[in-house]
């Protein structure tokens, strides 16, 4: 088929799935966050909130959109777009799955696949400081302008050490290719120990941890949440924002979690392949997740909690059940499985970071400063030069 | 807001460009309505000028107009998170003018009522502090803990907050058959509850670096601006009203006064932590040991009748009249009252005329104090540093202002 046309149809699937990935992202990290702090989060909005996201939505759209009369206009305009444009972009070149045939076309699951993905990635996210950087700037607020100023900083200080722990695999596998890098990540040593990058592949286990912390600064949470410290700077860098553009803003931080945690899942956790391998039952694994997932759902309904549980519980897991069953059927198998792998694996990380959240208190800015160029910095060149030796005495 | 971003202000090198923020009065981390003006140096504070009065209630000015009892409800308003302890404080200072003895269970019930409204202001400084630092999920845990606390005093008094329990002569009434048992029921709980805490804080390299040697200022300067509660505590002065003007039987307590040499942000944390721990036993012996007896003084001029008395006797009926509709004459005389509220030493000066209304009461809060010392800790130190400075000081708005 046409290259141009197969794009617009990818794009055509990918971007609302995006979207609707994003609001039910923030309606997952509400959940989790709420349960972490004994709350129960969303619970008004449909059966168990989960039509929060779209009232979410309507609300921001249909708020008025203030603009205050001391800004710059035009860079305010244009910051929340820009950032969200970086986040959005630097999704498309990320593989979510190998190659497969749907309806007689060979295409690789993912958007575009371009010899340069990981340094795209990296210049894009790197951009994406520009529109919270204008952001703070344009504002003409001092809040939004010491939050602005603390997340360019932040960003530039955590791109290093972040650089240089994705070298480090990137030696191993030796492309800047994210389908190759996922590629080079599959076999299992000893037939059960996955080949990944973070095990058996290369023991890049310093250079997970050393990206995932980098990544924690990169996507402004807690503990580098600085720029938009609330107890310190109200909302930091989107504080003036009102409207869709503060939903521009929202949208670009989560988007860049997706991002971030999809990186490290392609780079370290070998992508799309099953950490079992196929042979040993592995293609089982997703089916008998959603069996149990469906059981917990369906004791709920047996024994609920609530009287409207009997038919919400009972119905998303039988939806689930379906779910599970559908991971069998052949010709969608190819398609589901690395799909369900790469999700539950970024699913994981997405996870944790909400996790982290919950948990730990803010670092103060010199402190995550000196923590960049002090610690995390000379870490990773250690990790990256040990990396570089053993990889130079293998290939002698 | 200003016109433009950054005011430049000729330095002595000529180069430096400071930049004026306006933190409060609508922040979130001014516990309240404080306004603190900051000079910015970058990140850096070089000037901080708290402004005060932006909750200014009138309060001691109110009490001028109102009867000796119809004062007490007044002072629960001016540190709504210590509402007994203004209370007690207040009856205590009344008592002193009328020469009262109040019978020893009332004592015993105050002192236990002061120490778990202790223990209730400091879960709310805990909580809130954790937030401010980032620490999320400690707000949740505190205010379930304080849900309970928040339930005993609305068992005896009937309402949450503003609970006006303890009254002149006494209590306002007795406490409820189960209370005694919820209390226990708390005591049992809560010293596994103050242990999850500090599993979230204690060792938490964040915490700890967010928090360790920073807020450090010279124990004359606490002395000359005032600063008193547990923050000179955390500096090694044991400076405690309950051990050093013992009142209301205190002195018949066992309990020790915690103390710090650290003087810093962490010191007063681990000051607080401790003084929930000793509150506890403060309320376990005075469960234990809680005599017999009434709650209300003997005086029938002074202190209402009962409920049963005045629906029997016709003196009481009487009496019950005289004081509701005339108030209480309060002899001819000032006096100075003492007591430790969560945040520092309370006083109350109240003077009287000889009539049914005080002259004068004047609040010695200790907020007011706490919050003088803290341009002194903050200048020179980062904006992050200030946020845990001001929830280290643990000021309520309402008690400063009045």
């Amino acid at each position: 088929m046409d290259f141009i046309l197969l794009s617009i149809l990818k794009t055509a699937i990918a971007a609302p799935v995006l979207l609707g990935t994003l609001a039910y992202l923030v309606w997952i990290e509400r959940k989790v966050l709420a349960h972490v702090q004994l709350r129960i989060g969303p619970s008004r909005v449909g059966p168990h909130g989960l039509l929060q996201p779209i009232a979410d939505a309507i609300k921001l759209l249909t708020k008025e959109d203030f603009i205050p009369s001391y800004v710059n206009k035009f860079y305010y305009w244009l910051a929340p777009w820009l950032a969200l444009m970086f986040a959005v972009t630097a999704i498309s070149v990320i593989p979510i799955g190998p190659v497969v045939e749907v309806f007689g076309i060979k295409t690789n699951m993912g958007q575009a696949d371009i010899s340069i993905g990981l340094l795209l990635i990296l210049g894009l996210t790197g951009m994406g400081v520009y529109g919270i950087a204008l952001a703070g700037w344009s504002s003409n607020n001092k809040y939004s302008l010491l939050g602005g100023l603390r997340s360019s900083a932040q960003m530039i200080a955590y791109e290093l050490p972040m650089a240089m722990a994705i070298v480090s695999p990137l030696l191993i596998v030796n492309t800047l290719n994210l389908r190759e890098i996922v590629n080079a990540q599959a076999g299992y040593t000893f037939g059960i120990l996955p080949n990944w990058n973070v095990l058996g592949g290369g023991l890049q286990i310093f250079s997970f941890i050393i990206y995932l912390i980098c990544a924690f600064a990169e996507t402004n949470r807690i503990p580098f949440d600085l720029p938009e410290a609330e107890n310190e700077l109200v909302s930091g860098y989107n504080t003036e924002y009102s409207s869709m553009k503060f939903a521009a803003f929202f949208m670009a931080e989560y988007c860049n979690i997706i991002t971030a945690c999809s990186v490290a899942t392609t780079l370290f956790l070998g992508g799309w392949h099953p950490i079992i391998p196929n042979e040993l039952g592995g293609q089982f694994i997703p089916t008998l997740v959603c069996v149990f997932f469906a059981g917990v759902l369906f004791y709920h309904a047996l024994n609920p909690s609530r009287p409207s549980d009997r038919l919400s519980m009972g119905a998303i897991g039988a939806v689930i059940l379906g779910l599970g069953l559908m991971f069998q059927v052949p010709g969608v198998k190819d398609l589901a499985q690395p799909l369900f792998w790469f999700a539950s694996k970024a699913g994981f990380l997405i996870f944790f970071f909400i996790w982290v959240r919950g948990t730990v208190p803010r670092f103060r800015y010199d402190q995550l400063m000196r923590f960049a160029w002090l610690f995390l910095f000379p870490a990773a060149l250690l990790n990256l030069l040990v990396t570089a030796f053993i990889v130079a005495l293998k290939s002698n | 807001m200003s016109e433009t971003i950054v005011e430049h202000q000729e330095s002595e090198a000529g180069t430096t460009r400071r930049m004026t923020l306006n933190m409060g009065p609508q922040h979130p981390s001014t516990h309240g309505v404080l306004r603190v003006v900051l000079e910015l140096d970058g990140e850096f504070i070089q000037k901080a000028r708290p402004e005060i009065g932006y909750l200014h209630t009138g309060i001691e000015k109110q009490c001028e107009a109102l009867n000796w009892q119809q004062i007490i409800t007044l002072t629960d308003r001016v540190d709504y998170l210590a509402n007994l302890s203004n209370n007690l404080c207040y009856s205590l200072a009344v008592e002193k003018l009328l020469g009262l003895e109040i019978p020893p269970k009332a004592q015993w019930m105050r002192v236990l009522l002061a120490e778990l409204t202790r223990i209730g202001s400091h879960l709310v400084w805990l909580g809130t502090h954790a937030l401010d630092m980032g620490a999320m999920t400690m707000f949740f845990l505190t205010f379930r803990e304080r849900e309970e606390l928040m339930k005993l005093f609305e068992m005896i008094s009937g309402q949450r907050l503003m609970t006006s329990y303890i009254r002149i002569g006494g209590l306002a009434l007795d406490p409820p058959r189960g209370w005694e048992k919820l209390v226990r029921a708390f005591l049992a709980d809560f010293p596994s509850k103050i242990d999850e805490y500090e599993t979230l804080l204690n060792n938490n390299p964040i915490w700890l670096r967010r928090t360790k040697g920073i807020g450090v200022i010279s124990v004359e300067s606490m002395l000359d601006v005032g600063i008193t509660g547990p923050v000179i505590r955390a500096a090694g002065i044991p400076l405690d009203a309950r051990k050093m003007t013992p009142y209301s039987s205190y002195e018949k307590f066992d309990f020790a006064v915690p103390t710090s040499t650290d003087n810093d942000v962490y010191a007063r944390y681990a000051v607080r932590v401790a003084e929930m721990r000793e509150s506890l036993k403060i309320v376990q012996q005075a469960m234990d040991g809680m005599p017999e007896g009434p709650t209300r003084a003997d005086a029938h001029r002074l202190v209402l009748p009962e409920r049963e008395k005045m629906k029997t006797q016709m003196e009481a009926l009487i009496y019950h009249f005289k004081i509701v509709t005339e108030g209480i004459a309060v002899p001819e005389g000032e006096v100075f009252q003492v007591v430790e509220s969560p945040r520092g030493e309370l006083g109350y000066y109240v003077v009287s005329d000889g009539t049914a209304k005080p002259l004068r009461v004047h609040m010695r809060t200790p907020s007011f104090g706490n919050l003088q010392g803290l341009p002194r800790l903050i200048e020179n130190r980062q904006i992050a540093d200030a946020i845990a400075v001001m929830g280290s000081l643990d000021f309520v708005l309402g008690d400063c202002d009045r």
